[in-house]
């Protein structure tokens, strides 16, 4: 039988008397539920910093996808040229996968949320654009600047989404953090359970003796335990993962000004994610207490 | 079903049972004399798996106790109901969920069971105290329910290791009056004891077999008993 399947058939078979024949024991059951409550609580916040920085990671990525821009401002009758030399310039960087002077309808576009739908562009000296895709090694910023500086002396190129590059690695670096940290927080948690699983066994040497000389099998003694470290860890876990839910809400709402900070959170689907952590302690808690268990009635008598 | 072969048992310094051959036939009533200390109770342990001999064989249900797993001796253990000396109850539990341990350990606790339950708490005379803890019993109370727990699963050999130690001449008459019925039903019955008289009694209602550990040999008792 998988794990699984013997995990399940533990928590949910009605049979009371197996539980009884191990004598409760207050301590390490208090501790179980305590340390599976703490731990979900803190999982929940590895968990909410691990999607946030996630989102931010791959909302940054997404913008460097998009181009970058040179900007030409020149007096009217020197502007053709200027885009020329400019898109000629950009032809022959390496790194630059495609060049383009935004057409007059796109620069209205572009405009018109400040100033209307009605602007006459033709006759204002708005900067001509050029949008710029890179590829994916990119273009040398500085190198470039310094040729345009020399050839098209009204071009300005906005790479400015380039400083972003360094933050997208941080907030992946960042999730990456996270993930570490709910590891060693389900690491922890068997370690901690392991130790009340060893702590109860050893208690309980006598009781297993006296299953042992009516005839109960290794499996037998080892569920009626199992089965109260799991049961312990599911609901102190479930109260812990309530509670961390319960301090995210309480954080700000996430605003677009706010960033990062005000983002750390869920959000849709993402709500549904810390209702994974009470059946994953319940199973860091069976695996660990099987393990306990089989190990300790095996080297008993 | 109980065999012992050249058997020899050491605790560690010295030999203190050696040599020993026994065959128990189904049906067969033994009585198991000896003085304190002499090794009646490791004796019956060997008989149950609890100790392994340290030298020849003991074969429980044609198995070799040196190569059976623990869930093999757990199967084993089923079938044979032992009378501890020191009655080995679970305190935390009352005193009918301790007789009704076999069948609780080995899935049985079914409802026709639990039936028996009460006919064999009233049989042992404890009805009235189904619910109590075994710390609250009597000496002679907890060896009754130690008798009663022996036979619950209606095992085919039954070892009794002092079973009336504590109690008075009526309630030993009493609890080998079980033990007889028991035999008479094709139970084989094993009783380690220093109560000569009870040896007596018995003997004049079943074919017993008087067996004495002296000098670390099992020998047959005499026609004196
Ligand atoms: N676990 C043990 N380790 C070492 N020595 C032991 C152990 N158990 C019993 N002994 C020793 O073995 C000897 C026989 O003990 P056992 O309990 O078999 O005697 P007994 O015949 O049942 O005595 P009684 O009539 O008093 O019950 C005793 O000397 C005892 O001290
Ligand atoms: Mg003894």
């Amino acid at each position: 039988m998988s794990n699984l399947a013997i995990l399940f058939k533990s928590l949910f078979s009605s049979d009371n008397q197996s539980d009884r024949v191990v004598p409760p024991s207050g301590f390490t059951a208090r501790l179980t539920v305590f340390a599976s409550g703490a731990m979900a609580f803190l999982t929940v916040f590895a968990l909410a910093l691990s999607l946030a920085s996630g989102r931010l990671a791959s909302r940054w990525g997404d913008e460097l996808a998009h181009s970058s821009t040179l900007r030409i401002s020149a007096p009217a009758e020197q502007m053709a040229e200027q885009v020329q030399t400019a898109l000629r310039v950009l032809d022959t960087t390496p790194g630059v996968a495609l060049a383009r002077a935004l057409t007059a309808d796109e620069q209205k576009a572009l405009l018109a949320p400040w100033f209307g739908p009605d602007l006459p562009i033709d006759s204002l000296p708005v900067p001509q654009l050029i949008e710029i895709v890179e590829t994916e090694e990119g273009y040398d910023g500085a190198g470039l600047r310094l040729r345009l500086q020399a050839e098209v002396p009204g071009a300005v190129l906005d790479d400015h989404t380039r400083w972003r590059k360094p933050l997208e690695q941080a907030a992946g670096r960042l999730r990456l953090l996270g993930w570490v940290a709910i590891a060693l927080i389900a690491a922890t948690t068997a370690a901690i359970i392991t130790l009340a699983a060893n702590a109860a066994l050893a208690a309980n040497a006598q009781v297993i003796q006296v299953l042992r000389l009516v005839g109960a099998q290794d499996g037998y003694i080892a569920r009626a335990f199992v089965r109260r470290f799991t049961l312990r860890a599911l609901s102190g876990a479930a109260a812990g993962m309530v509670l961390g839910l319960g301090a995210v809400l309480l954080l700000p709402p996430a605003q677009d000004a706010g960033g990062f900070l005000t983002g750390l959170g869920f959000t849709g689907a993402g709500w549904l994610v810390p209702f994974v952590i009470p059946p994953l302690a319940a199973l860091v808690a069976f695996l660990a207490t099987r393990t306990a268990a089989n190990r300790v009635l095996s080297e008993l008598p | 079903m109980i065999e012992l072969e050249n058997l020899g048992f050491s605790y560690g310094e010295g030999e203190m049972l050696s040599d020993i051959s026994l065959k128990l036939a189904p049906g067969s009533f033994h009585f198991l004399t000896g003085p304190s200390g002499s090794g009646k109770t490791t004796f019956l342990k060997l008989c149950y798996g609890a100790l392994q001999p340290t030298a020849g064989h003991a074969r429980l249900f044609d198995q070799d106790v040196r190569h059976m797993s623990r869930d093999d001796m757990a199967m084993t253990r089923r079938r044979i109901g032992v009378v501890h000396q020191d009655c080995q109850f679970l305190d935390h539990l009352p005193i009918a969920d301790n007789v009704a341990l076999p069948l609780t350990v080995s899935g049985r606790d079914s409802l026709e069971e639990v039936a028996n339950l009460k006919e064999l708490l009233d049989w042992v005379g404890l009805g009235k105290r189904a619910s109590a803890y075994p710390p609250e019993l009597s000496g002679g109370e907890r060896q009754r329910a130690a008798l009663a727990r022996a036979v619950i699963m209606s095992p085919d050999v039954v070892l009794a290791d002092e079973p009336t130690g504590n109690v008075d001449w009526d309630m030993s008459q009493r609890l080998l009056q079980l033990l007889i019925e028991l035999n008479r039903m094709g139970k084989t019955i094993m009783i380690a004891t220093h109560d000569l008289n009870l040896i007596r009694t018995a003997k004049s209602q079943v074919q017993a077999r008087v067996l004495r550990i002296a000098g670390r040999r099992l020998q047959l008792a005499g026609a004196d008993l």
